[in-house]
């Protein structure tokens, strides 16, 4: 089973995510801020397959993250969506470079997570 | 209608209500204008979709708007009920897979054979624009150049169009299936809504046109979209249509249906085929 990891401070969100993801199969793991999903990544037993990143956290922030584990070659193969509430083209350039594969803009519906997912071939 | 209506009913539930005779005349109006079919028990989409009608002209309720209707010199009325029931909803590469097929396989024969000319490419009920402007990106992107390939967006409605050639889009509808590095390449933001850039609206034009008219006009195609429409129509009109667009599809021209529609057991003159997961037809007359 794929696993996936949901990365936002708002436990609603996290909620509606996770859901989401479990309904079409995955397996999921959730952290409130980057650090956490740090920490989390590193003793994870089974490879996460994808993580969904939310921006503006407490402690490390979705970017912050990002650049993080794009320098890592242990975790080339996770495929990245940012959903945010960030929404000026600056920003999503500025993940998209930082290697995001994705980028979805608060408010979301099941719909479009769903045909993003599509797009980056995790569906 | 069977809904139990209570004695201090509200002005909504009010105009809301409707004679089965003026039911049936708004399918019938609807079916002659448009060729969609309005199924029996469908009220509560004609509420949702009409009132707004009714209360904006200032009329008491559905009823009465048969009535206007049945008047002369309505057409503006007419058209609006019209596209009022029409289904608009779409989104930036639908389904994913014919798009795959495309870019995978389609391209490079499609190219080749329309070698001395521009390619043409057909998005039969264009809508909003974002099935055409998809494929303008997708060309873009695979390094086809404007001046190689003409898009030709049509649709019934004339409002939907208007949106079209404007290809000013909100938050929600760029969310939906366009990818983010086509989002951030190829539209600038506009206030709470992204425009799409001159570059790829310029490689598509939009004409107003009903399915059910002749098509011929409009030349001969390598490759037709007519997604997410013929599943309104009765099996008459979609016979109709597909023969049609058989008629101005090029000997090796491809035709995209929507995920719900097939041309099984409507015309038998099409050849199925499986590519990138997508499936697309042929035209068997053009091959033998
Ligand atoms: C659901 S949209 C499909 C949009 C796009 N092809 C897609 O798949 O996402 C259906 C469109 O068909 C148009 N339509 C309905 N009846 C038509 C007719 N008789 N001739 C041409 N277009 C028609 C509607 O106006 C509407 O924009």
């Amino acid at each position: 089973m794929s696993q996936a990891m949901v990365v936002d401070d708002s436990r609603t969100i996290r909620r509606i995510l996770t859901r989401t993801l479990q309904d079409i199969g995955y397996h999921t793991v959730e952290a409130g801020n980057g650090l956490e999903a740090w920490e989390m990544l590193e003793c994870l037993e089974s490879p996460l397959d994808l993580i969904l990143l939310d921006w503006n956290m407490p402690e490390m922030n979705g970017l912050q993250f990002l650049r993080k584990l794009r320098a890592d070659r242990r975790f080339d193969d996770i495929k990245l969506m940012m959903v945010t509430t960030e929404t000026q083209a600056e920003q999503m350039l500025e993940a998209l470079e930082a290697g995001a594969n994705e980028y979805v803009m608060k408010p979301f519906t099941r719909d479009i997570i769903e045909d993003k997912l599509r797009l980056m071939n995790a569906l | 209608m069977t809904k139990a209506v209570p004695r201090t009913q509200d002005a909504v539930d009010k105009s809301a209500s409707i004679t089965q005779e003026n039911y049936r005349f708004l399918q019938q109006h609807v079916y002659q204008h448009s060729g969609i079919v309005l199924d029996e028990g469908k009220h509560y989409l004609l509420e949702s979709r009409l009132i707004p009608i009714v209360r904006d002209v200032g009329l008491a309720d559905l009823n009465a708007l048969c009535h206007a209707l049945r008047g002369v010199g309505q057409a503006p009325l007419r058209n609006r009920v019209v596209e009022a029931m029409t289904t608009n909803e779409t989104l930036f590469f639908r389904d994913k897979s014919p798009f795959d097929a495309l870019r995978l396989k389609l391209l490079p024969e499609l190219l080749a054979a329309a070698r001395h000319r521009p390619l043409r490419i057909w998005s039969a009920a264009a809508s909003t624009g974002q099935e055409a402007y998809s494929i303008a990106m997708l060309l873009l992107e695979q390094g086809v150049q404007p001046s190689q390939v003409e898009i030709l967006g049509t649709d019934l409605s004339e409002e939907v169009l208007a949106r079209a050639r404007e290809a000013v889009y909100s938050q929600l509808e760029v969310n939906r299936g366009l990818p983010a590095p086509y989002l951030v390449k190829h539209f600038t933001r506009k206030g709470m809504s992204w425009e799409l850039q001159e570059r790829v609206r310029k490689m598509v034009r939009f004409q107003q046109l009903d399915l059910r008219s002749g098509i011929r006009p409009l030349g001969m195609f390598d490759l037709v979209f007519c997604r997410n429409v013929l599943i309104y129509f009765d099996l008459a009109t979609k016979r109709a249509i597909l023969e049609q667009i058989r008629g101005v599809m090029q000997p090796h021209a491809y035709l995209f249906l929507g995920s719900a529609e097939t041309t099984l057991n409507v015309d038998e003159r099409f050849l199925r085929k499986v590519v990138e997961g997508a499936v697309l037809y042929q035209s068997m007359e053009a091959r033998a």
